[in-house]
């Protein structure tokens, strides 16, 4: 009796997806698609759509033309609300609460996701913030905010990891944190997008795809 | 995590913001003391007229000075947080409930230094057993603020003017509020029965419970 290895169901699919917002056409039938334990690099200048593109495959925005899924749910119906959570978003500014400390933030989070709070000193030890978790998010650097985003991934541990411009800014340190949640992401059978002008950044994508006037062309 | 899970977090961590920032304590409740020591200064030596115009007035500016503290989460709410909320599975519903019960809680709080405000400054002739029915329908006026200045603040969510059109929205819309209130005491003062202003808070707190939980989501949706 012959074996056939059956496909492997995608993480994540667009099919000849736009997306419009306001008046503008931000994304043109984009056809794209990334299995588990893949990376996928797409490049593109500022205003490209790369952002917009990543907030799609989050579900944050619907698209208006073609269609899509994400982890099983058909993007722009009610089905994305229950798999949002296994998608973990790192966008090019921090999301922190000002006024709370970093472990607050962390620790916020992770409650309001329904994870074990005895976690998060690990997870801060982890990132390297064991000794200033205690500092407000208004009074912590661009790096220790970031930080403190790959703390909360740690523990949330995403299906789908959706890197906008994550790298940008950070030192060595931080870099190879990124690094290793991606690592860890693909390891135990997630996939990873990686979205920047930066063609450096896509050393762990398998296959780097330009953006360019919202439009998807595959470069690798 | 559950449905009041979230909603108490999203309650404590409100309190724990206001108790760093100190928005209601240091900027709205000064302000608004402020607003009520003007009133005698333009009605001149009428100590009478003060006296009689105390429990309007604390209405008046509870309401108005009220309305900052239903909307301050407005300014606050970046889109990052919202899309933040929306990964980690938080349920707007949740999100609606636990920033009503902070948002009440501190308006209530507001209330109650406005009213000892009042009482200090214009000695009203308050009828007996004013106290508890007061209490009730500042109560159930700060819930009914709170829930109209977050569901006001989802409507607006996204829209580059969105602290000033709230607080168009909310104004015309806490009328039942100030009447509810307003004439509870009065109905005190006349000895007649509170019982219709008591239901219209209720009926008033009710309908904008129901509108902001089963909103939420559809609201969530479309301030993206």
């Amino acid at each position: 009796m012959a074996h056939e290895t059956p496909p492997v169901a995608a993480l994540a699919t667009l099919n000849r997806t736009g997306v419009t917002l306001g008046n503008t056409r931000v994304l043109s039938d984009i056809t794209f698609s990334v299995a588990p334990g893949e990376v996928v690099g797409v490049v593109g200048a500022n205003g490209s759509g790369k952002t917009t593109l990543l907030r799609l495959i989050a579900s944050l925005i619907a698209p208006d033309r073609g269609d899509g899924t994400v982890l099983g749910a058909r993007l722009g119906t009610s089905e994305v609300f229950t798999i949002r959570r296994r998608i973990g978003l790192i966008s090019h500014i921090p999301t922190t609460i000002p006024e709370l400390t970093l472990e607050e933030n962390l620790l916020h989070a992770v409650r309001l996701a329904g994870h074990e709070t005895a976690k998060v000193a690990d997870s801060l030890r982890a990132v390297g913030l064991e000794g200033s978790s205690d500092r407000k998010a208004s009074d912590s650097s661009f790096g220790m905010k970031r930080r403190t985003e790959v703390a909360r991934l740690l523990i949330t541990k995403p299906s789908i990891l959706l890197l906008d411009e994550a790298i940008s800014g950070l030192d060595s340190d931080a870099h190879a944190l990124i690094d290793a949640l991606v690592d860890r992401t693909v390891g135990s059978g997630g996939a990873v997008i990686v979205v920047s002008h930066d063609p450096l950044q896509m050393e762990k994508a398998s296959t780097v795809f330009g953006l360019a006037v919202g439009a998807l062309t595959e470069m690798t | 995590m559950s449905f009041w899970s979230q909603t108490m977090e999203i309650a404590r961590v409100d309190m724990s913001l206001e108790r760093r920032t100190g928005d209601v304590t240091r900027i709205v409740v000064p302000f608004a003391v402020i607003a009520l020591l003007v009133f005698p200064l333009a009605l001149g030596v009428d100590l009478s007229g003060i006296s009689r115009i105390g429990p309007a007035v604390f209405w008046a500016l509870g309401v108005l000075f009220g309305m900052q503290v239903a909307l301050r989460q407005t300014a606050s709410d970046s889109p990052e947080r919202r899309d933040l909320y929306a990964l980690l599975g938080v349920d707007p519903a949740a999100k609606f409930t636990g920033r009503t019960i902070s948002g009440a809680v501190l308006t209530l709080g507001f209330f109650a230094a406005l009213l000892v405000a009042m009482v200090v400054l214009y000695s009203p002739r308050l009828p007996e057993g004013w106290l508890a029915p007061t209490l009730l329908s500042a109560m159930l006026v700060a819930i009914g603020l709170t829930e109209l200045g977050t569901l006001a603040g989802e409507v607006t969510a996204g829209l580059r003017s969105r602290t000033s059109l709230a607080s168009l929205i909310v104004a015309p819309l806490a009328i039942p509020l100030i009447i509810g209130g307003s004439q509870t005491l009065e109905s005190v003062a006349r000895e007649a029965t509170i019982l219709p202003w008591i239901l219209l808070l209720l009926a008033t707190d009710l309908a904008l419970a129901v509108a902001g939980v089963g909103l939420a989501r559809p609201l969530e949706e479309a301030s993206r």
